[in-house]
């Protein structure tokens, strides 16, 4: 008797989380539609590039989110890998007249590869230590080409003027194709997220995330695991970076590779709910518009307001909801199937 | 390179190195005490800096006088971090070494606001001091007063701060709590007050810093962040919690400083202290005298 009803609970579980997939889909493809009408709405130039900035920190924090939210390695590190995307593209754009989609392809695999080398020896530091090492290494990184003269050095390198062209990602005159690209990195770092989340690597980086030593004993591979979320992670880090490069059409150390890019990274996710495959959307979509408004309107003259509305923002969600944002409506879900 | 000229790069890193140690040994504390690191250390080291700055301001005392004052301030607002911040972030439910960090990492970013708020973001110094400008000559090697200061105050302060952790009460509740949280309660050490003492004492050790260092160094609102990242590697170099670690790591870390300045551009001075941790940590991931 119980031989036959086992399966059948066990089919009508898996249906039940296959149709609720298939859901998250169906729901995603529809915020997806949503957002890219956004430009028939928005045509002011600066809400524009409020909207692209916002996008593309929602992207890079959703490939933050793969090592330091599923994986739980905190990285504050992100910065070296956000450069080398850029650098890699415009080196190779501005100097050998490459192009920038295969810069960006070229800075993406450097940067996996930079993070695996990075990872063997971090990997063996636990909490701290290893977000320690990631802020040192990142500052490593920053003054080393702080006095690269062939990377331009502290100058940095300017991009050249050339024709609105998606061959060479250059738009003057119109910043919406930007806002596409922008969407569409994060589509795809949505989807990629989207798709591990419930494979073995997903539930293998979580296991390593709550319990390491718990995890290696049922066979995870716990370090193969840390290197492959790096690896990723850093990947998606640099086309973020190199898109960055070209929205901007001009880099230098400070403006690539600070560690505030770190903290932009990072914050995001965990404002809007670390390890979840929404948070940093919801996250981005909230405090880089704060961040951006209150540096235009407050940040003008080096008061600091801005500085303090960001800082005390950060505080108050990280001690009123350390689940982030998007708790609040797991909770209500939660108590509506109860009642 | 002239060995006088060696032995002046030694002497000047050997004293900048104890002024390191001095401002990293109350982020070690705090972290030895209850597992949190503070963030902000920085810029509670940029506030001493600034309070000190307009205390001279306002009363024209030497800052050398100021320091005691600068140091009670520092304890003051220690405590209140934790008890208005530390202790709420503590009590989370999940993410817990998370809201740590971003708490601080808030709490961070707030207080530069703050400072540039109410001292704008120019560089401020304070002039006309007794020790400053002024350089002692011993048998050719050039030592600026300030720096010896600094010195002379952070191996006192060590001393002290020796004396305190093994002969007073407060230093055994200190150890004790670090030891096991929960016993410490069953013989009625009150676990709170404990916290926010050690987080007074942490702080008002960086503000001891910050006097001495207002003295020789340019203070404005991104001073903290210069010397937070120092003093992170040395707390890490010495092995998190350790006080001794602190010393050591904080020689170490300026003498190495002032010898890669040696070799290297100045503006790449900082990386052979980087190298130098990574290679420590890859090596003994809990650093020198860590206990993990």
């Amino acid at each position: 008797m119980t031989s036959a009803v086992l399966p059948n609970s066990v089919l009508a579980n898996e249906n039940a989380f296959a149709s609720r997939r298939r859901n998250q889909l169906i729901i995603a493809g529809l915020i997806f539609a949503a957002v890219a009408a956004l430009p028939r709405f928005v045509t002011d130039v600066y809400m524009q590039n409020v909207l692209i900035l916002t996008l593309m920190f929602a992207a890079l924090s959703q490939s933050w989110n793969i090592l330091g939210g599923y994986c739980g390695q905190i990285s504050l590190g992100h910065a070296l890998y956000f450069g080398v995307g850029a650098y890699a593209t415009t080196v190779l754009f501005v100097k050998y007249g490459v192009s920038p989609w295969f810069g960006m392809l070229a800075g993406g695999a450097m940067s996996a590869v930079l993070a695996l080398a990075l990872g063997w020896p971090c990997f063996r530091l636990k909490g701290h230590y290893f977000s320690i090492a990631t802020i040192v290494i990142a500052e490593i990184g920053l003054l080393l080409v702080h006095n690269w003269d062939y990377l331009g050095g502290a100058l940095g390198i300017q991009w050249p003027f050339g024709p609105d062209n998606w061959a060479t990602l250059q738009f003057a005159r119109d910043k919406i194709p930007y806002f596409y690209f922008a969407l569409g990195l994060f589509i795809v770092t949505w989807l990629v997220t989207y798709f591990i989340e419930e494979s073995r690597w997903g539930y293998w980086w979580r296991a390593v995330k709550d319990n390491p030593e718990a995890a290696a004993s049922l066979g995870v591979t716990v370090f193969e695991s840390k290197m492959a979320a790096a690896a990723i992670s850093a990947f998606f880090t640099a086309i973020g970076g190199a898109f960055y490069a070209a929205f901007v059409a001009y880099i230098d150390p400070e403006s690539v590779m600070a560690f505030r890019f770190s903290l932009l990274m990072a914050l995001p996710a965990v404002l809007g709910g670390i390890g979840t495959l929404w948070g940093p959307a919801v996250g981005a979509a909230i405090l880089i518009p704060i961040t951006e408004i209150t540096r235009s309107y407050a940040g003008g003259g080096g008061s600091g307001l801005d500085l303090i509305i960001y800082g005390t923002l950060i505080m108050v969600v990280a001690l009123a909801k350390p689940e982030g944002i998007l708790s609040i409506f797991r909770r209500s879900a939660k108590s509506e199937n109860a009642s | 390179m002239s060995t006088e000229a060696l032995i002046q790069v030694i002497a000047s890193g050997l004293l900048m190195g104890l002024i390191y140690a001095l401002i990293a040994v109350g982020l070690s504390l705090i972290f030895g005490l209850m597992d949190v690191v503070n963030f902000a250390h920085g810029e509670f080291l940029m506030v001493a800096m600034y309070a000190t700055f307009g205390l001279w301001l306002v009363s024209g005392i030497d800052p050398v006088l100021l320091a005691p004052a600068v140091t009670a301030l520092l304890f003051v607002m220690g405590a209140l971090v934790y008890l208005g911040i530390v202790r709420y972030a503590m009590r989370a439910k999940a993410n817990i070494g998370m809201v740590q960090i971003f708490a601080t990492f808030g709490l961070a970013i707030l207080i530069q606001g703050l400072s540039q708020y109410f001292f704008t973001p120019d560089y401020r110094s304070i002039s006309n001091t007794w020790l400053g400008g002024h350089t002692l000559n011993v048998f050719g090697v050039y030592l600026p007063w300030p720096q010896i200061y600094g010195g002379v105050i952070s191996v006192l302060v060590f001393g002290g701060l020796y004396l305190l952790m093994s002969r007073t009460d407060f230093g055994r509740a200190l150890e004790a709590t670090r030891e096991d949280q929960g016993a410490v309660a069953l013989v009625g050490i009150d676990r709170n007050r404990v916290f926010a003492l050690g987080w007074g004492l942490g702080a008002a050790l960086v503000g001891i810093a910050g006097a001495v260092l207002a003295i020789f160094y340019y203070i404005h609102p991104q001073v903290g962040a210069t010397f937070a990242l120092i003093a992170y590697v040395t707390v890490a170099l010495g092995g998190f919690g350790s006080v001794f670690g602190a010393l050591v790591a904080g020689v170490i870390v300026g003498l190495v400083e002032a010898l890669t300045a040696v070799i290297l551009p100045s503006s790449l001075k900082a990386v052979g202290v980087y190298a130098l941790y990574l290679g420590v940590v890859f090596v003994r991931p809990s650093g020198l005298f860590g206990r993990l």
